[in-house]
């Protein structure tokens, strides 16, 4: 019995949270202690998981002792763990932010009361569908997580919130009625959803039925992924949810979406023929995406279309389907959940200190408070793939595998590439010139906080509430945590790279997932066409 | 596998209905479109446990030929509940939008619409500098600015598709924020 039977855990946890919190709805500081408390639970837990399968390899647990193919298997590899721990550490920082705006505005009832439960239930969705073994259970890992999104996305039922809590809640049933028909499409063609079972027998289908069941399932992830040019309703309902729920949707949810084509693609559909349609849609998502942020004036509007633009790199990484360019794809997944909600985050503490979170309207905010423009220009910069940071590292991983493949098609990926980086320097230094370094009476309509004296104003009037803390402790302290989390992951950039190249040969060979959950003398099909080895960084 | 043609048939035409109505505009339709469609999908996934009229029941002697497969059963009992719990969801929602904006149709976005209407121009990157803006005046050359304009004499002028503004109305044409476009007043005040 070894620490991956544990792994349940990871989503049982958070839902007992869940209930505990809802319990105490009427006790903001017990719900607080509860909730933080557990998450940091799950994140030690996941820790553990994954240092015991760094070495010991993938493992399943089958829940209730039904054994795969019939029942539901939890499996922990090297890719689910890593994107566990990151997920859950976002989510705590996030979670720490929440509960530090909630205590600086005071506010004791609801609908903020309602948070806690939600929240927690959410960490629980993401969980369930790193770990899932079958398709179906994924199917509900993503249901549980955009059931409790919706409450998120719309809390408070304010009209701007509603109208694009609208858009979102239908974009996203639909995607999962999508999802639901290709499950019942494959089940119908093999009679298994368990997943290493469906790598056995997928093989055996004729290619025409293959192709259908790959395209339904990519169309179903691409939505949620927000792969361009199924990536329309994120910017539309992304910006107006509150500045935590945000954060937490922009690193994680859109993560989800290409954590499941992953996933698909390596293991269900290996060397199948859809990776240059792939390719193509990683070169429009990437550069529809940020000239879409170019465009923009508001800076929570401006990040989701960088979300969208760089979701592009994760699919070209994928499609490449070589060890080079799927480890680079993984690190670049692990760097991004980071960064976009670090960035989210601060925006928050941009539009607290400065009133606003349009571009036309902040300015001067270097000057009234260096450290929130420290705590964005470090992220900021790493987004846009400035040498030394992750981001940069990331970058360079695709590239170089980009290069490695060789094939017109990769190279135009490999420029539309650095054209993006170059387009979001331009969009982050836009914001940069504008909202910190800017004087104050340059801006067209500055928010009356800009203009009073520098220094003089450590709490001002929100939302008719007079001595409001505009940068409360706590949110400083788990940004500023996000951000040296962000640097360390470019200081730890070797061995994460190590973690990620193996994770990737792992998944493209297989034969690891297959005999953890079929057992050791399951039949393992040779590729129809060989991953061809990257080299090693 | 035999299927159950009359089953087939009214899948089909749920999913028709169903996508016919989530292309409307009014919010009451496009959940009654997504409720056809999670039933549409019900019907396809019943569809996958063979022909109907056998018991989904099973015990370790029973001949397959005698009993349905029992696992698209429980697939579709999870997404009914899953369906159930949308549907509530989304029948709060419009009733809230409704509530708000006193009518069923989905609002554009305003801020998207700002976006769009914002000329190609930008006052502040795109403008030629009418005078010195820097905290550090070059006194050198004139403490007026006068010495660091463009355009030497008068005013400088910009170029917006077939119109020539001055530098200074171009700026203050371009008017930042929400305040361009007439919305009832904005909840939340979070702008």
């Amino acid at each position: 019995m070894n620490i991956a039977s544990f792994a349940p855990l990871a989503v049982v946890l958070p839902l007992l949270g869940a209930a505990l919190t809802f319990l105490l709805i009427r006790q903001s500081r017990a719900q607080r202690t509860v909730s933080i408390a557990l998450l940091s639970l799950t994140l030690l837990l996941e820790c553990l998981l994954l240092a015991s399968v760094w070495g010991g390899g993938t493992s399943a647990v089958n829940i209730g002792g039904w054994l795969p193919p019939w029942g539901i298997v939890m499996v922990v590899d090297q890719f689910s763990s890593l994107m566990l721990v990151v997920s859950s550490a976002v989510s705590l920082a996030v979670l720490i932010y929440a509960t530090g705006q909630g205590m600086a505005d005071g506010d004791r009832d609801a609908p903020v009361s309602i948070f806690h439960p939600t929240y927690l239930i959410l960490v629980a969705g993401v969980s369930n569908a790193f770990l899932s073994g079958d398709l179906f259970n994924l199917y509900v890992g993503f249901e549980i997580l955009l059931t409790a999104s919706y409450v998120l996305m719309t809390l408070g039922g304010t009209g701007p919130r509603i109208r694009a809590g609208v858009t979102y809640v239908v974009v996203s049933v639909v995607s999962s009625v999508l999802f639901l028909i290709s499950i019942a499409m494959i089940y119908g063609a093999t009679g298994t959803i368990n997943m290493a079972d469906l790598a056995l027998k997928l093989a055996d289908l004729d290619q025409g039925t293959r192709t259908l069941l790959h395209v339904m399932l990519l169309v179903a992830f691409g939505i949620k992924a927000a792969v361009f040019p199924l990536s329309f309703w994120l910017p539309d309902s992304y910006p107006t949810a509150p500045a935590p729920v945000t954060a937490v949707f922009a690193g994680l949810l859109t993560k989800v979406g290409v954590y499941a084509m992953v996933r698909t693609e390596t293991l269900l559909f290996p060397g199948d023929t859809l990776n240059s349609p792939l390719m193509v849609a990683a070169l429009l998502t990437m550069l529809v995406g940020i000239l879409g942020a170019l465009a923009q004036s508001d800076i929570k509007r401006l990040l989701s279309f960088t979300l969208v633009s760089h979701i592009g790199y994760m699919v070209f990484g994928l499609a490449m389907s070589s060890v080079a360019g799927l480890g680079a794809a993984v690190f670049y997944v692990a760097h991004h959940i980071t960064i976009q909600t670090s960035l989210f985050l601060v925006t928050g503490l941009i539009e607290r200190r400065g009133g606003s979170s349009s571009v036309d309207r902040l300015a001067g905010l270097a000057k009234l408070s260096p450290l929130l423009a420290v705590l964005f220009f470090i992220p900021a910069m790493n987004l846009a793939g400035i040498p030394p940071f992750s981001g940069f590292l990331g970058k360079l991983g695709l590239l170089q595998a980009g290069v490695q493949l060789g094939t017109p098609l990769a190279f135009a990926l490999v420029i539309g590439g650095v054209l993006t980086s170059l387009l979001t320097l331009l969009a982050v230094a836009r914001v940069w010139n504008r909202a910190f370094w800017r004087k104050p009476e340059d801006a067209d309509y500055p928010d009356p906080v800009l203009l009073a004296a520098p220094g003089s104003a450590a709490t001002g009037e929100r939302a008719g509430k007079r001595n409001v803390t505009l940068l409360p402790r706590t949110m400083v302290g788990s940004t500023l945590g996000l951000v040296i989390v962000g640097v360390a992951l470019t200081v730890f950039a070797g061995p994460l790279f190590r973690v990620a190249d193996q994770s990737a040969a792992e998944m493209l060979d297989r034969t690891a997932y297959i005999r953890a959950v079929l057992g050791e003398d399951a039949r393992v099909p040779a590729l129809s066409q060989p991953a061809t080895e990257g080299s090693g960084k | 596998m035999s299927v159950n043609l009359t089953l087939l048939t009214v899948m089909g035409a749920l999913y028709a209905c169903g996508i016919y109505l989530i292309l409307e505009r009014s919010l009451t339709r496009v959940l009654l479109g997504l409720m056809l469609l999670a039933n549409a999908t019900n019907l396809l996934l019943l569809a996958t446990g063979g022909y109907a009229g056998l018991a989904p029941m099973f015990s370790k002697d029973t001949d397959p030929r005698d009993y349905n497969d029992p696992l698209p059963q429980a697939l579709i009992l999870t997404s009914i509940v899953i369906s159930f719990a949308v549907t509530a969801f989304m029948l709060a929602m419009s009733y809230r939008a409704w509530v708000l904006a006193r009518e069923d149709e989905i609002q554009d976005d305003a801020e998207d619409r700002r976006v769009a209407e914002t000329p190609s121009f930008d006052a502040e990157d795109d403008s030629v500098i009418p005078a010195e803006t820097s905290e550090f005046p070059l006194i050198m050359i004139g403490s007026d600015g006068g010495g660091m304009s463009d355009t030497p004499g008068g005013a400088a002028t910009v170029t917006v598709g077939d119109r020539t503004l001055n530098a200074d109305d171009a700026a203050a044409e371009e008017q930042p924020g929400s305040r361009n476009i007439s919305t009832p007043d904005q909840e939340g005040g979070d702008r």
